[in-house]
């Protein structure tokens, strides 16, 4: 029973001509892969790694753990209000440059110039080494030449990206493509109230952007979290997207609202009844200066009146949510090793005026949680499973078209990396 | 000994042990509490949040006084307790296993 039009085709995936086969799931197990994912994406591409309101003043930095890229970043505002990133390595003798007590766990602050704990070297915030202990020992040394080494760095809508690789040439507006373009004006700027989740999750980085790129499965696995009834009749229904979006490496699925507010005050628990809220968000949205149909054109591309949200999959790992009731969600998925990866979920809500709306966006967020305990502990058995190679291919539906997308598009990125000699040394 | 809450909510002075900052703090009091525990303080703060909108209302955040951050910290624990009792039936979620998601930045109140 079809709810939403699909295109000519008759599918979203044979649409954007992604073959309709069934999948191997071998790159998200074989550590020889997640090797060559390593280099090919996570040093190659537009990472973002924050947000503009973390380096309020001059001289803020927070540290960012690049594990998968073999790297640690400063993000740092200098002197002049500039927003730049080093890789966070002392150029006397390699120590890691930046940490509190735990040299693997990231940090923030504010400084004004950033001095090594080994032997007190010291850059200014701008990566220029202004001070050598007993520089007269040294042979030499020419300071100029021994800056900390730059990372690529830009800002989109306040969304800080870096990129390591030196060589890279495309901008972050190009490499953000369409979607960024057609998502810029969303005033991000005003939802500074900030709830932030971080998660180990035992499964490979791109199997929770599966679960998270796709709600087929949200009746089934979710059911829990709706009253009885509710939970059968959603299950009967299914789950079909209003459309789907590719553009280059990145995808989007928009979403029908659901329940925010719900249609039956009895169809929702209790507690969301009292507070007018739940997983959707506050069911009155804060005013943010545009209403819904003034929001910009990625966002609610088919401008459906039954809109309710859209996810936003920036490659490789940077997901982006916006909800009808003004509100947004992102996820990111930190690679650690073929079968493990740091996920954070961080919520940003138009700050309450006052305990009641506070409460409704606490709601929000512990809904948020609930569901992704659910949803990274599924994880951990699909990971292990997929380990045992019982299996090695798998059929996707058509509301799975964006997993297909992320996985063979992670696929070329490796391939033609292995394809470069310059490169694949 | 002075009120932990406001006057309006003192059936709640018996479970002011559930007025902790921060999600973390009252997450781990619940997965460390049983289900009768978890029951109680629900039946009693859930229908003071109900009949309590209008007040919260009126509770700006800035400069926020003790009584309300209490009761505000007490219905945040009161948001995360109606997960097992209106949904799981456990304080676990189910099928969660050893995944823990953990709260790393969070509101000041
Ligand atoms: S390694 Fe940094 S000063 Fe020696
Ligand atoms: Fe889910």
């Amino acid at each position: 029973m079809a709810h939403f039009p699909k295109p000519s085709e008759g599918s979203w995936t044979e649409h954007f001509k992604i073959d309709t086969e069934p999948v191997s799931y071998a790159d998200s197990i074989s550590p020889e892969h997640y090797e060559l994912e390593r280099d090919a994406i996570f040093r190659r591409t537009w990472l973002n790694v924050g947000r503009v309101e973390q380096l309020p003043r001059k001289g803020s930095y927070f540290t960012k753990e690049l594990d998968a890229a073999r790297a640690s970043v400063i993000v740092v505002r200098g002197t002049d209000g500039e927003v730049r990133a080093f890789h966070n390595v002392c150029r006397h003798r390699g120590n890691k440059l930046v940490w509190d007590d735990f040299p693997r766990e990231e940090t923030k602050g504010n400084c004004r110039a950033f001095t090594c704990k080994y032997h007190a070297w010291r850059y200014d915030l701008e990566g220029k080494l202004t001070f050598v202990q007993q520089e007269s020992e040294f042979f030499d040394l020419d300071k100029s030449r021994y800056g900390l080494l730059p990372v690529h760095a830009e800002v989109w809508e306040g969304f800080i990206f870096v990129n390591l690789d030196p060589d890279n040439t495309t901008s972050l507006k190009d490499y953000l493509g369409r979607f960024g373009q057609g998502i810029e004006g969303y005033p991000f700027h005003k939802l500074t109230q900030v709830h932030k989740y971080r998660a180990e999750i035992g499964s490979n980085w791109k199997l929770f952007i599966d679960a998270f790129a796709e709600f087929y499965h949200a009746p089934i696995l979710h059911s829990g979290q709706y009253v009885a009834d509710e939970a059968a009749k959603i299950k009967k229904y299914g789950y079909e997207a209003l459309s789907y979006d590719i553009d280059g490496p990145h995808s989007m699925v928009s979403s029908w609202g659901g329940i925010a507010p719900p249609k039956a005050r009895a169809m929702v628990k209790p507690i969301e009844r009292a507070l007018r809220s739940g997983l959707f968000g506050p069911w009155e949205e804060p005013d943010i200066g545009l209403t819904t149909e003034q929001l910009p054109p990625a966002i609610n591309p088919t401008r459906s009146k039954v809109w309710g949200m859209d996810s936003f999959v920036f490659f490789p790992n940077f997901m982006l949510l916006v909800w009808r009731p003004n509100w947004v969600l992102t996820y990111h998925y930190w690679p650690t090793s073929h079968h493990t990866h740091i996920f954070e979920g961080t919520a940003y809500f138009v700050p309450p005026q006052n305990a009641f709306q506070r409460l409704q966006q606490e709601l929000a967020v512990v809904s948020f949680k609930e569901y992704g305990l659910q949803d990274g502990n599924t994880l951990e058995a699909t990971q292990t499973m997929l380990e045992s190679r019982t299996l090695d291919e798998f059929p996707l539906c058509d509301q799975e078209v964006l997993l297909r997308h992320l996985h063979t598009t992670a696929r070329k990125f490796v391939d033609s990396y292995a394809k470069q000699p310059s490169t694949a040394s | 000994m002075a009120n932990v809450f406001p006057a309006d909510f003192a059936a709640l002075e018996p479970y002011a042990d559930w007025a902790l900052q921060g999600e973390r703090a009252r997450y781990a009091k619940r997965v460390a509490s049983s289900m009768e525990e978890l029951q109680a303080f629900y039946d009693v703060a859930f229908p003071l949040l109900d009949k309590g909108t209008e007040y919260l209302e009126k509770v700006t955040l800035d400069g926020i006084g003790d009584e309300d951050k209490h009761l505000l910290w007490a219905f945040c624990s009161l948001v995360t307790v109606a997960f097992p009792v209106e949904a799981w039936g456990q304080p676990r979620v189910p099928d969660s296993g050893p995944s823990s998601i953990d709260a790393v930045v969070e509101p000041v109140v």
